[in-house]
């Protein structure tokens, strides 16, 4: 669906490159996520998708299209079907909610008496039914994002790109508006391009991530994979802040990671036993990568056969990783 | 106390003023808004960016606004003949008014249009929204607070431009204050010309607020 070709882009005046040699591919209907810490490329990938920026090398495909060689109008063509969706909401001030939603509507030569229709649908698909009437300041965060997904979805678009979309929402509001994205994932098999940089809004709902760093991708793959064994220190640094397991480093320390059912199998109490081994938990986390279950403990494993212990949690399913 | 006052000749500067408010305000805004629009749009970094055409245009505005409002009456008398067919009166004063004001305007036009969020123009781009769609649909609804902000203080820039239109023998309550009030010693005709034009400035203001007041939502 979007396909990045060794893909640069280096700013008039910029001493390096803000992207260098990025390829990737987003597949049709996935929730594709890009973290990074602030200032490493991310809002400069994303906006290179709708030709908001051009790339200074390499090919970037949207839908088929190659954005750097489009001229204005196919460029326009190819907006309208990629909704986008910003921190900061980027409303309409002067508008009311109906009107905002409108707007796209009315730019892609939408008939009038059908703007009218299907702006109360979109209002009443995100939840704000009750709020056309109002100015974009009488609403709260999370409801001004609803709206900016209301017009982003206007012209009934393939590809959503979300640029930091919960960043200015606090944890609860994310999370729905996370779950919102989700189901218009499921529902529509809108194909989500996210960026953030928070490894939380990536475990809620993204398929497959990438990380970029000063530019480049340091690492990808399936979220599961990336979160739960980071192998690029900034990946680990992102992951730890989600994770809360950096800090327990202790020597001889084992991170045992289990997945789905085994997660709430008492597996760790039955080998130990077994084995004669004791164990004491340092730090652990339970909880779900989009919809899998998972489990990952810091533990120090002391006398009994440490290495039969070892060996029979891996036979369990249980991945053992040196911490 | 009012010795010196003539009640008809002070309601026939009090119309003599009004009409060239509104006639200079008129055409001020319809020459200056979409020349702040022109200013904005090919500014560095804007829609239609071209250097060019921005320096060329910002210097011309420049010009005109360093050129002191009595020569300007004065220089454009050629061109105000050919315009409305006289140099002189009410009418007379109109042309040079808009001169010296609709730079002023657009300015304050492209002032008000740097404030609108870049983040707003930005995703009216990301829709697809061609610039004619994007100035009209978005840039202009959003900047029309201080759209109306600039206009009141051009209005008011305009009533003191009035007082001097007197040497083209427009009339107008500056005018009167200027012959009888200030050269003849009649204070009560100062008096009330400049209470008068107090009032006048006041209302628009208060006019001008409550608008701006009224369009905002943020
Ligand atoms: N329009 C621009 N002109 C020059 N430099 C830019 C521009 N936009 C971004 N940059 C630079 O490119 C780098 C990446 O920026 P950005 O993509 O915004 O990062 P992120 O979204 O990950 O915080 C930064 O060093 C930033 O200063
Ligand atoms: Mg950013």
């Amino acid at each position: 669906m979007i396909s990045f070709q060794s893909v640069g882009k280096t700013f008039a005046r910029a001493t390096a490159p803000a992207l260098h040699d990025v390829t990737l591919q987003v597949q049709a209907g996935e929730v594709f996520g890009v973290i990074g810490q602030s200032g490493a490329g991310k809002s400069t990938l994303i906006r290179l998708i709708n030709g908001l920026e051009r790339p200074s090398a390499g090919k970037v495909l949207t839908d088929g299209e190659d954005v750097g060689a489009l001229d204005a109008a196919g460029l326009r063509a190819l907006r309208r079907r990629v909704g986008m969706i910003f921190q900061h909401f980027n409303l309409l001030s002067s508008k009311t909610v109906a009107q905002n939603v409108a707007y796209p509507l009315k730019v892609a030569g939408v008939a009038k008496a059908q703007i009218g229709p299907k702006v109360e649908q979109l209002l009443e698909r995100v939840g704000l039914g009750d709020q056309a009437h109002k100015y974009p300041a009488q609403l709260s965060g999370g409801q001004k994002q609803r709206v900016g997904i209301a017009r982003a979805l206007a012209n009934g678009p393939k590809i959503l790109l979300c640029d930091e979309a919960t960043s200015a929402l606090d944890p609860q509001t994310t999370e729905q508006i996370l779950d919102l994205l989700s189901e218009l994932n499921r529902e529509l098999g809108l194909t989500i391009v996210l960026i953030t940089h928070e490894m939380e809004v990536i475990r809620r709902v993204c398929h497959r991530v990438a990380v970029l760093d000063a530019g480049s991708v340091v690492e990808s793959g399936d979220v599961a994979e990336v979160f739960l064994h980071p192998q690029h220190a900034v990946t680990r640094a992102l992951v730890a802040d989600a994770a809360g397991l950096g800090a327990a480093a202790t020597p001889g320390a084992l991170r045992l990671t289990f997945r789905g059912q085994a997660t709430y199998e008492p597996i760790l109490g039955r080998i130990a036993r077994d084995t004669g081994v004791d164990y004491s938990i340092l730090a652990g986390r339970i909880d779900r990568i989009r919809d899998e279950p998972y489990g990952q403990l810091l533990v120090s494993l002391v006398g009994g056969d440490v290495v039969a212990a070892r060996e029979r949690l891996s036979a369990a399913g249980v991945r053992v990783e040196e911490a | 106390m009012f010795a010196n006052i003539n009640w008809a000749d002070i309601g026939q500067a009090s119309l003599d003023t009004l009409v060239m408010l509104a006639g200079s305000l008129g055409f001020s805004v319809l020459l200056g808004l979409p020349l702040g629009v022109i200013l904005f749009l090919t500014g560095k970094g804007k829609l239609l960016e071209n250097g060019p055409a921005h320096a060329a245009l910002s210097f011309g505005v420049n010009v005109l606004r360093s050129v002191p409002f009595v020569i300007l009456l004065i220089v454009m008398i050629p061109l105000t003949m050919l315009l409305v067919g006289t140099s002189l009166g009410v009418a007379g004063a109109i042309p040079p008014l808009v001169v010296g004001a609709a730079p002023f305007y657009a300015r304050l036009v492209e002032t008000a249009l740097r404030e609108v969020d870049k983040g707003v123009i930005e995703a009216a781009q990301a829709m697809g929204a061609s610039p004619r769609q994007i100035v009209f649909g978005a840039l202009l609804p959003e900047a029309l607070p201080g759209i109306v902000a600039g206009a009141t203080v051009t209005a008011i820039a305009l009533v003191s431009y009035t007082a001097m239109a007197g040497v083209v023998g427009a009339g107008g309550l500056g005018d009167l204050a200027i012959r009888f009030g200030y050269q003849r010693f009649q204070t009560d005709v100062m008096v009330v010309t400049v209470l008068l034009l107090l009032a006048l400035v006041q209302g628009l203001q208060w006019a001008g607020d409550r608008l701006v007041i009224k369009l905002s939502r943020r």
